[in-house]
């Protein structure tokens, strides 16, 4: 059963639309990629799918349930959990803080999830009483995506988890999330390291003026002439 | 020296009174983003519920205080889901102009069933206790612990509890705690409840202290606007210090002027404090 299926999808902020008619899917523990130009619309359609945006026409559908309609709050609840590129932490709260945030809607024992987050990224363990404003882009993103994973959600949205990251921590960034991936969360994510993402990805999406433009499998796409020429830097 | 200990004890008086005025302030402020020009009047609205209970049915008045809590958190929730909710979605100034006309109304209902005149908790002479030169009226002392008691407790719940937690982080990034599942509604009713419950208290303590008069909260509104913005406002422990700070000043500036300008001193803190660090004593979410 398909894990995702974005069909036919025109919206945008309430203005004039950024995405015309596109379509998408995720494969359940599938890891699928978004690159494009800047301004194609690749956050919009992210967000498109967690209810932050106007869709005037197509669906969302999630294990096919119609999902459109809900709001991100809804949409948390079915098993979808979204990572913002920017301010994706609460920078007052403390790291464990953070993380039960994450687990707000839970109402069994967050402990074992926290070890298990902690488990994985040991950096947040050492630092569980460190406030999240003082700590370096790297190891907010961690955090950003330690919280989105205390609902242990189907599928995890992340827009631009590389963006500002040197690159140690853009290494280091991807291999986690290959690890959330192998782990059997299914993963849609907005990249602007495109040969990076693409070489770990199972499928990728080439958005341009907010339409599908190219879908094939990373492999295929790093091969691409075309998508060598625009976005991998010739 | 002992008419400057005097004044400091009036200050602390003073200045625990418009800290539970100015945590509310700064909550509200921290999760809806408007300033809540009805605070004051929540504050009168209290004293007055604590009145009631005092006159109406012989209660003391330190058994009167919670039922008055409970009558202010009521109180605000009502209001917030009669009016602001209506509101969520529009500008702040929108919202603020509204709480304006919430104030002008809660005062007008106090007028009506209470009358335009003084009123006093118990009449009579209360025995001070002294301590040397200086003069400590019981209930003093009382608002005083009273104070130190609701913020404790009130850290507790921010610090401790889930429901606390999520307070902090929607005032911290409202988008993230949408995303993560956080009801907001539900919180922003808590935010209420607490503010409109510690702005009762402030009401009674500070009928305690002076007198009941339909404009009591309304007068105080200033200093503990000030208190909450030098604190730096969305900072709940912040308008902590801002309170005693502000409390403190109007009360020691009596020392060289006219007692009568002390809300002017307060204006001037706040003045100042916008003009020379916006962002209040402690970095605000302003």
């Amino acid at each position: 059963m398909t894990l995702l299926a974005i069909e036919g999808l025109t919206g945008g902020y309430g203005g004039a639309d950024i995405l015309h008619g596109v379509d998408l899917r995720v494969e359940p523990g599938e890891m699928v990629v978004i690159i494009g130009p800047n301004g194609a619309g690749k956050s919009t359609l992210m967000k498109a799918a967690f209810g932050l945006v106007k869709i005037r026409e197509g669906a969302v559908l999630f294990e096919r349930r119609d999902i459109t309609p809900l709001r991100p709050d809804q949409i948390v609840r079915q098993g979808i959990s979204y990572v913002p590129q920017e301010n994706n932490v609460f920078p007052s709260l403390s790291v464990e803080e953070n993380l039960e945030m994450g687990a707000f809607i839970r109402t069994d024992d967050i402990r074992p999830q926290l070890e298990r987050i902690y488990n994985f990224f040991p950096r947040l363990g050492e630092r569980r009483d460190q406030i999240a404003g003082s700590m370096s882009g790297g190891e907010r993103q961690m955090l950003a995506m330690g919280r989105a994973l205390m609902l242990d959600p189907k599928l995890l949205l992340l827009d631009e988890p590389t963006a500002g990251l040197s690159p140690l921590f853009i290494d280091q960034t991807f291999e986690r999330i290959r690890k959330i991936n192998e782990a059997g969360i299914g993963i849609l994510m907005v990249e602007q390291n495109a040969k990076q993402a693409l070489a770990v990805c199972d499928r990728g999406y080439v958005l341009t003026m907010g339409r599908n433009r190219i879908d094939d499998t990373g492999a295929n796409l790093l091969a691409n002439k075309d998508v060598a020429e625009m976005f991998l830097g010739g | 020296m002992t008419e400057f200990l005097q004044l400091v004890i009036y200050g602390v008086v003073l200045g625990s009174i418009l800290t539970l005025g100015a945590i509310g302030v700064s909550l509200i402020y921290g999760i809806l983003r408007f300033a809540h020009f009805a605070h004051g009047d929540i504050m009168t609205m209290g004293a007055y519920f604590a009145f009631a209970l005092v006159v109406g049915l012989g209660f003391p008045i330190w058994a009167s205080a919670p039922f008055a809590v409970v009558g202010g958190a009521l109180l605000a929730i009502a209001i917030d889901q009669t009016v602001y909710r209506r509101l969520r979605r529009v500008q702040p100034i929108i919202l603020l102009i509204s709480s304006f006309g919430i104030a002008i109304a809660l005062r007008s209902v106090v007028q009506l069933i209470w009358g335009p005149h003084n009123q006093v908790y118990a009449s009579g002479i209360q025995m001070p206790y002294r301590l040397g030169d200086l003069v400590i009226k019981p209930d003093h002392v009382w608002i005083v612990l009273g104070a130190v008691v609701l913020v404790t407790a009130l850290h507790l719940f921010l610090t401790r509890t889930k429901m606390g937690k999520a307070m902090r982080a929607m005032s911290d990034n409202m988008d993230l705690a949408l995303v993560s599942g956080i009801p907001s509604e539900r919180v922003i009713m808590v935010t209420w409840a607490v503010g409109g419950g510690l702005a009762a208290v402030a009401g009674v303590f500070l009928g305690m202290d002076t007198r009941l008069h339909p404009v009591m909260g309304w007068s105080l509104l200033l200093p503990v606007f000030a208190a909450a913005i030098l604190g730096g406002i969305g900072r709940p422990y912040g308008a902590i210090a801002g309170g005693m700070v502000i409390g403190l000043s109007m009360e020691l500036s009596t020392m060289v002027i006219n007692p009568t300008y002390k809300p002017a001193v307060a204006f001037a803190l706040m003045v100042l404090m916008l003009v020379v660090r916006p962002q209040g004593l402690f970095k605000g979410n302003a």
